[in-house]
């Protein structure tokens, strides 16, 4: 009956529903998707005067490209340390608010303030902290111990492992948080009941019931990773010292010397690594969390 | 021990344990801030080691150390006064940010609303095609997508024009993806109760849509907003005329010289965001809720 009332109404509705959607598809067509057809078209060619295709001599030169090699490997060590360390951290604040602790809601504020800090406002005293006569070595000197040059040094990822911590871990915090709410209780109950240890809950029906929450915050960890260079760049500029030159750098030095090859077939490798990465993860996270769904 | 009390004693180490992260998540906010009631004489005396070439030729730091401290031994507004008196530069680099970030603020947000709102009424497999190349587009990281921004910015010779910088921000997909989730979960009962009492497609968004999604339409506001506002990236490669930068970037170049005026600097600076945080939190959380799962 409903159906028959207004047929006319209801399809123009679904036009309008349909027109709404429109803008935005040509904007992220003219601003993002053509685009990224001519850049991988570029990464194929030998130059933009030429044409000449070349296969994919681009992405072998790329490869074998020293600052390349150098920056994609800070990248991954930073990722592959700051990513898991998040996970894992913002876990622990949450499960720590989720005990009755007074003043909780005052923690929450706490931890998420960094969010919504400019890492530019606060970039000096990080300078301070980890500065060669700085905080930290003063501390570590009282010690006995010896101070080093931290940005300088070998050990200059762990300065911007903590900055990225202090910033995200606000937002990971509050995914798991509502995450944790939404866990069933009466079956923590059953569990209480049959005498399963608080550890054994938590590892066995909770971290369960968190597995598309923790997906989905490697994912986002993983893609904040990468704005880390916002961080390295407000610490030390244009050069930094050689652990620090992150990806985002050597494709800044390939604008400046506007080598679109090179450029070109860095953004497709690199969306390429991406695209399979979030995909291994779906399909992990897709057999693991199956028989909770 | 009973179990209550065991509890207990658990629930003060979990406290004691709380009180320390929060120390540290808030240090150097609050550092900040404090440092800027400093005299420029104080930060020289106690920071002035970090910046030694400037200070070289007449030493006024005391000593080699750079001393963190927490409570100026005099409080004044001199880097304030020094900040909006004397030095336009960068009242000119604040203003670049809001021209930046606004723009991209208010349109994503407005562009969002709409497009959410086609994406989740009638949902079909076009849709949900569109939906999901933009959570890809979402995922991409600056490395990838600047590229292509580049080469359209050039081709329309927006270089060292904001639009470079406004245009992308635009119709960047982050707010469609939280806003079409939050907009899936309205209840279709709603939007047939309001259409017998003769509401019309633009009624449904504007009297439904939108007041039940406003906490997230705040959130959205905020994380966008935020996300531009300490924007690096994006004006280093599209904006090369240093005037045009944001005071994100700017910042960073202080260091060379009004040592003095930094701390204030930065918080003029995180004032725009930590007021937004102040008034929004709850909306915040919530959004950052909906936000949470890939799928739907």
């Amino acid at each position: 009956m409903k159906k028959h009332r207004n047929p006319c109404g209801q399809l123009k509705e679904k036009i309008f529903s349909n027109i709404c959607i429109v803008p935005s598809v040509i904007g992220v067509m003219i601003f993002f998707l053509v685009p990224f057809g001519i850049v991988i078209y570029y990464s194929l060619i030998k130059n933009p005067v030429s044409r000449e295709f070349v296969g994919f001599e681009n992405y072998h030169k790329l490869i074998k490209n020293a600052a390349f090699i150098k920056a994609a490997k800070n990248t991954a060590y930073f990722s592959l340390v700051s990513v898991p360390l998040a996970l894992v951290l913002s876990l622990a604040l949450a499960v720590m608010l989720e005990r009755n602790i007074k003043g909780k809601s005052l923690f929450r504020t706490f931890f998420l303030s960094p969010l919504m800090v400019p890492t530019a406002s606060v970039v000096l005293v990080w300078q301070v902290i980890f500065h060669n006569h700085g905080t930290l070595n003063q501390i570590i000197e009282t010690f006995g111990g010896e101070g080093i040059d931290w940005i300088k040094s070998e050990h200059g990822q762990i300065i911007i492992i903590c900055m990225f911590l202090w910033k995200n871990l606000g937002y990971n915090m509050i995914l798991f948080m509502s995450a944790l709410a939404g866990i069933p209780k009466d079956i923590i109950e059953v569990a209480e009941l049959e005498g399963a240890s608080r550890f054994y809950q938590f590892v066995h029906i909770k971290l369960r019931y968190l597995s598309p929450t923790i997906l989905f915050v490697l994912i986002l960890s993983l893609i904040n990773s990468f704005k880390i260079f916002r961080e390295v760049y407000l610490l030390t500029g244009d050069y930094p010292f050689d652990r620090l030159y992150m990806l985002q750098h050597f494709m800044n030095n390939t604008f400046n010397s506007i080598d679109y090859q090179k450029l070109s077939a860095a953004a497709v490798l690199f969306s390429g690594v991406m695209i399979v990465i979030i995909a291994v993860l779906l399909i992990t996270e897709n057999h693991f969390g199956k028989d909770i769904e | 021990m009973t179990r209550k009390q065991k509890e207990h004693t658990f629930n003060i180490i979990i406290t004691v344990f709380a009180l320390v992260s929060a120390f540290f998540f808030v240090m150097p906010t609050v550092l900040t801030i404090a440092n800027s009631f400093m005299t420029s004489a104080e930060i020289s005396a106690n920071y002035g080691a970090m910046f030694g070439n400037m200070t070289e030729d007449k030493k006024t730091f005391i000593s080699d150390n750079v001393n963190l401290k927490f409570i100026p031994d005099k409080v004044t507004f001199d880097q304030y006064k020094g900040v909006l008196l004397k030095s336009p530069d960068y009242l000119l680099k604040f203003w670049n940010s809001v021209m930046l970030t606004v723009p991209i603020t208010v349109f994503q947000v407005l562009l969002a609303i709409i497009t959410s709102y086609g994406l989740s009424r009638y949902p079909n497999k076009i849709k949900s095609i569109i939906f999901f190349s933009y959570i890809i587009l979402m995922l991409m990281p600056y490395q990838v997508t600047l590229v292509p921004n580049f080469l359209v910015a050039q081709k329309f010779n927006l270089i060292d024009s904001r639009w470079s910088v406004i245009l992308p921000g635009i119709f960047s997909p982050f707010s469609i993806f939280l806003l079409t989730k939050v907009m899936k979960r309205i209840p279709v009962s709603y939007v047939e109760a309001a259409k017998l009492d003769g509401a019309g497609e633009i009624q449904i968004l504007t009297k439904i849509y939108i007041p039940l999604c406003k906490g997230a339409i705040v959130s959205v506001v905020m994380l966008v907003f935020i996300d531009y506002w300490n924007m690096v990236e994006q004006p280093l490669i599209l904006l090369k005329d240093t005037d045009m930068h944001p005071l994100s970037i700017f910042l960073s170049q202080i260091n060379t010289g009004d040592i003095g005026l930094a701390f204030a600097v930065g918080v003029v600076y995180m004032i725009p965001t930590i007021l937004m945080f102040l008034y929004g939190e709850d909306y915040l959380v919530e959004g950052i809720t909906y936000s949470g799962g890939i799928k739907g």
